[in-house]
C-alpha cells in the first residue's frame, strides 16, 4: 500500500546501496516528502558540512500521496544543505518523476558520497543500479532524459536530471524533469553535480494500493469539480501563473530594473495573452486538472522554431520586468535556456538584473562584462548572460556564485543593491506595500521565497469573518486579523498558517496551487486529512497534520540554527526600509517597510512559533513536538 | 442509442489522471501498467495521444482468439472478454493494432477497456474532455464542428 514504500541509502563513494522500510512511527511524525526529508537532513549531516563536499546528504523523495488519488499528486522534493545559502536546501517539483519513483518501490533516497566518475542511478521495481554517465556529462537537461530512455530502451522512464550548470556547480543550478518541471531553488543541482550524479532514472510497475478506492475516487472527483469551478482554477487552466502579471504590474507590486521601479509601463507584450500566438496547448503534471503550463514553439528571434514548455510568472519577471525588457520572445527563449542549462530561472534573472544595476552605477564596467552592453532593456544581453552563467564564463562565473559570494568578489557596496534574504534572491515581487508578504520572505526557512509562507490572499481584502474561518483553524487563534494588506497587525498568524499549509502540502506530495495559496476556496487541513485517510488509511486529524507540519518546520529551524543562522538573518534588504516605492496605484506608491513595526511583527511571529526572542525554539516547544532528542537517528 | 468512446488528442494535457482512475477502478491500486488506457507522449514536441481499445467492428482480437472468448456486445457497443473461456494465449494482445488489449501482470490475464459498463470512469475525470463518451450518430458531426472551428475564422476573414 501507499505506506509501504521504502527508503534507500546510496553511497556513491563506495557504491553501497541499502534499503529499509519506513516505520509507522516516523510516518505519523513526519508523513513523508519534505517533512521526512527534513528529519533525514538533520540526522544525516553534521554541523558545518561542506555543501559541495561528499559528506553533504541529498534527499530525493515523493510525498505520501504522490501517485495517488489526491489532487495533483505529482510532487517530488529534494533537500540537502544549500551551496547557495549555507542553510537549508529544499526544493519541490511537479511532473511525473515522483509517481514513477513510487511505482518503482521507493519514497525516499538518501544519496551520500561522491562517485569517481559521472554516474546515474537506475531505479526499477525495487532495484537500484549505479550506472556510468560519462556519455551524459555535458548534455543539456532535455537531451539527457532522451539519451537515458534510448539507452535503457524504455520511453516511459522518468528522470530527475541536472544540466551543465549543475555539473559546473553553479550555486543556483536546479534539478529537473520533463520539459517544464524544476526543483529550482537553493541549488540542489550543484549538490548532485558535486557528487558526480547526473541523473536518477526511475521506472516501475508496482502497485500503490489505495486504502479505500471507491471513496478515494468519489472524493477526488468532488475536489476536481470544486477546483475547476473556481475562477482561479479556470484562469489557471487558460493562462497558468502568467495571469498574475497583469494584476501585480498594474498595481505596482513588481520589481522592475532590479529594484528601481515597481511597475513597468508599456509592458503589454509581457502579458499572458501573448501566449495565444505561440501555444499549441497546455500541459498538466500528474493527475492535475489545472494544467497550468503551455506547450509552445518560439516564432521569432534567434531561437525561432524551438519547442519549449512554460513559462511561468517567475520567468516573466526574471527575463522581462526585472531587466526592463518587454520582448515576449526574450521571456520564451530565456525560459528554454535556463531549463536546458538546469538553472533556477528566478535566481538567474535576479543576478542578471542586479548586474545591470551595478553596470548602470559604474560598479561593473565594460572590462568586467568583456564588452557586453549590460544595459536595462537589452534583450540580447539578457540571453547572453544566461549562457555565460550556465557555462561559468567571464562575469557569468562570478554571478554563478550567487548573491553573497558574487558581491564579495565584486565589492564596492554591490551587496546593498542585491535583493536577497539569507543569500537567496527574491521573486520579482515588491513587498514594500505588503508587510505580510515582506514578513514571509524575511522569515522563510530557505531564504527569500514566495512558496514557503506567502499569504497571497491577504491581497484580496477578504472580510475578517472569512479570514478567521481560514486562519483560525485547525489550531485555535483569537488574536487580531486584518483585511487591509498595508497593516502590520494581525499578519504574523497568516504567515505562520501558510507555512504550516505549504509544509503539509509538501509532506503529502500535492501541489500548492490546489491549496489555499492564490485562492481562499481551495484545499487545506480538513481536506488533507480526508485525502490521507481515503488513500492510505492513515488517520490524522486536521490538527494532527498541523502538528506534523509544525514539527517539520521546527526541524528546519533547528538545522538553520545549527548552521549558524541568527535573528539577523530573518531580515530584509535595507532598500525595503530606505527607498519608498516610486510609482503605482495609491495602495502601492510611496510605501516602505517600517523598521520598528517590522521588528514587532517578527517578535510576534516568533511567539506564535514558540521560539524565543532570538528565534530559537524554546525547550518546551521542542518537547511538545517530540524534537527534544534530535538528532535521534531512527532512520 | 449506441455510444462511442472517442479521443481528441488536441485537448489532452498529458496528465495521466485517466490511467490512474482506470487502474484504481479496475484493480483498487494506482498503477498505470494495469490501466486500460494510457497516454502516449512524444515529449520532444509536446504531442500527447490517449490510446485504448477502439471496440472495433471487425476486431482483430476477436478474429484470432482460438477459443471464441472475445465477443461483441451490441447493447453497449463493446468488445468483451469471457474469462471462463480465455486460455491466456495472448494472441489477442499480439493481434491488436492499437495495443488496446493488455496484460495484467499481477492477475496474469488479458485486460482491456470494458467502458465501465456504460459509465467510463476516465471520461468522468477528464476535465479538458480529451476523452468523451457520446452517441455514435453525433460523433461525426461533433468532429466536423470541432475541425470547422479551426478554419472558420479564416473563412470569415478571407472568404467572407
Amino acid at each position: 500500500m501507499a505506506l509501504h514504500r521504502k527508503i534507500a541509502y546510496i553511497n556513491l563513494t563506495t557504491g553501497e546501496v541499502e534499503t529499509k522500510p519506513i516505520p509507522m512511527e516516523i510516518r505519523r511524525k513526519y508523513i513523508g516528502g519534505r517533512g521526512l526529508d527534513m528529519y533525514l537532513l538533520y540526522n544525516h549531516t553534521d554541523a558545518g558540512v561542506d555543501p559541495l563536499g561528499p559528506d553533504n546528504a541529498a534527499m530525493i523523495s515523493a510525498g505520501v500521496l504522490t501517485g495517488t488519488l489526491a489532487s495533483a499528486s505529482s510532487r517530488t522534493h529534494v533537500a540537502a544543505k544549500s551551496p547557495l545559502t549555507g542553510y537549508l536546501g529544499s526544493t519541490n517539483m511537479g511532473g511525473f518523476f515522483g509517481p514513477e519513483l513510487r511505482w518503482a518501490g521507493f519514497d525516499h533516497l538518501v544519496v551520500r558520497g561522491k562517485a569517481k566518475t559521472p554516474v546515474y542511478l537506475w531505479i526499477h521495481n525495487g532495484e537500484i543500479e549505479i550506472r556510468d554517465a560519462s556519455h551524459l556529462w555535458g548534455e543539456g537537461a532535455f537531451e539527457t532524459q532522451d539519451l537515458i530512455r534510448k539507452e535503457l530502451e524504455d520511453e516511459e522512464i522518468q528522470s530527475l536530471v541536472i544540466g551543465p550548470a549543475g555539473e559546473k556547480r553553479v550555486r543556483f543550478a536546479n534539478v529537473r524533469t520533463s520539459h517544464k518541471d524544476a526543483g529550482g531553488r537553493t541549488g540542489m543541482g550543484a549538490v548532485l553535480g558535486s557528487k558526480n550524479l547526473k541523473a536518477v532514472a526511475v521506472r516501475g510497475t508496482m502497485d500503490i494500493t489505495i486504502r479505500h478506492p471507491e471513496e478515494a475516487l468519489k472524493y477526488n472527483k468532488e475536489i476536481i469539480d470544486k477546483i475547476t469551478s473556481t475562477k482561479f482554477g479556470q484562469i489557471m487552466q487558460r493562462w497558468g501563473t502568467m495571469f498574475i502579471y497583469g494584476v501585480t504590474n498594474s498595481t505596482g507590486l513588481v520589481r522592475v530594473k532590479n529594484f528601481q521601479q515597481n511597475q513597468l509601463p508599456d509592458s503589454e507584450n509581457l502579458e499572458c495573452e501573448n501566449l495565444d500566438d505561440v501555444t499549441i496547448g497546455t500541459a498538466g503534471c500528474f493527475g492535475c486538472q489545472l494544467h497550468c503550463r503551455h506547450r509552445y514553439v518560439i516564432k521569432e528571434g534567434p531561437y525561432a522554431g524551438t519547442y519549449a514548455e512554460g513559462p511561468e510568472y517567475t520567468t516573466q519577471g526574471a527575463f522581462g520586468a526585472e531587466q526592463g525588457c518587454t520582448d515576449f520572445n526574450t521571456v520564451l527563449a530565456g525560459n528554454h535556456l535556463v531549463n536546458d542549462y538546469g538553472l533556477d530561472t528566478l535566481e538567474t534573472g535576479s543576478m542578471i538584473a542586479w548586474a545591470m544595476e551595478l553596470y548602470e552605477k559604474g560598479i561593473l564596467t565594460d572590462e568586467d562584462t568583456d564588452g557586453l552592453q549590460l544595459n536595462f532593456g537589452n534583450d540580447e544581453a539578457v540571453l547572453e548572460m544566461i549562457h555565460r552563467i550556465g557555462k561559468r564564463q567571464g562575469l557569468g562565473d562570478i554571478l554563478a556564485e550567487g548573491p553573497l559570494r558574487a558581491s564579495e568578489r565584486i565589492g564596492r557596496d554591490s551587496l546593498k543593491y542585491n535583493i536577497q534574504v539569507k543569500g537567496m534572491s527574491n521573486l520579482h515581487s515588491d513587498e514594500r506595500p505588503t508587510p505580510s508578504l515582506a514578513l514571509g520572505i524575511a522569515t522563510s526557512s530557505r531564504g527569500s521565497d514566495h512558496l514557503r509562507s506567502r499569504p497571497a490572499i491577504d491581497l484580496y481584502h477578504l472580510p475578517e469573518e472569512a479570514l478567521r474561518k481560514i486562519f483560525g483553524h485547525p489550531t485555535p487563534y483569537d488574536g487580531p486579523l486584518s483585511s487591509d494588506f498595508s497593516d502590520y497587525e494581525g499578519k504574523p498568524r497568516m504567515v505562520q498558517w501558510q507555512e504550516m499549509c505549504y509544509e503539509a502540502v509538501d509532506c503529502l506530495g500535492v501541489c500548492k496551487f490546489h491549496s489555499v495559496f492564490l485562492s481562499p476556496n481551495l484545499l487545506s487541513f480538513d481536506e488533507f486529512s480526508k485525502l490521507l485517510y481515503h488513500n492510505t488509511g492513515l488517520e490524522l486529524s486536521p490538527a494532527d497534520i498541523w502538528e506534523v507540519a509544525d514539527r517539520a518546520y521546527n526541524i528546519e529551524r533547528l538545522f538553520n540554527i545549527r548552521e549558524g543562522l541568527t535573528r539577523q538573518d530573518d531580515w530584509l534588504p535595507d532598500r525595503y526600509f530606505d527607498e519608498p516605492t516610486p510609482i503605482g496605484l495609491d495602495v502601492a506608491r510611496g510605501k516602505s517597510i517600517d523598521r520598528d513595526k517590522f521588528t514587532k511583527m517578527i517578535d510576534e511571529y516568533y511567539q506564535l512559533h514558540g521560539w524565543d526572542e532570538k528565534g530559537v525554539p524554546k525547550p518546551e516547544t521542542l518537547k511538545k513536538l517530540g524534537l527534544d532528542k534530535e538528532p535521534s537517528h531512527m532512520l | 442509442m449506441q455510444k462511442l468512446l472517442i479521443v481528441d488528442h488536441e485537448k489532452c494535457t498529458g496528465c495521466r489522471l485517466c490511467e490512474m482512475v482506470c487502474s484504481v477502478k479496475k484493480t483498487g491500486v494506482s498503477n498505470p501498467s494495469r490501466a486500460r488506457i494510457n497516454i502516449i507522449k512524444w515529449e520532444a514536441d509536446g504531442f500527447y495521444l490517449p490510446m485504448l481499445c477502439q471496440h472495433c467492428q471487425t476486431a482483430a482480437c476477436m478474429t484470432v482468439c482460438p477459443k471464441d472468448a472475445i465477443s461483441r456486445e451490441t447493447d453497449l457497443n463493446r468488445v468483451v472478454v469471457d474469462y471462463d473461456k480465455c486460455i491466456g494465449c495472448f494472441m489477442c494482445v499480439a493481434a491488436c493494432p492499437f495495443g488496446g488489449m493488455g496484460i495484467d501482470a499481477t492477475e496474469e490475464k488479458v485486460m482491456k477497456c470494458d467502458l465501465c459498463d456504460g459509465e467510463p470512469t476516465c471520461v468522468s475525470f477528464c476535465d479538458p474532455k480529451a476523452i468523451e463518451y457520446i452517441d455514435v450518430s453525433a460523433a461525426a458531426l461533433k468532429k466536423k464542428r470541432s475541425a470547422g472551428e479551426h478554419f472558420s475564422e479564416l473563412m470569415r476573414k478571407f472568404v467572407g
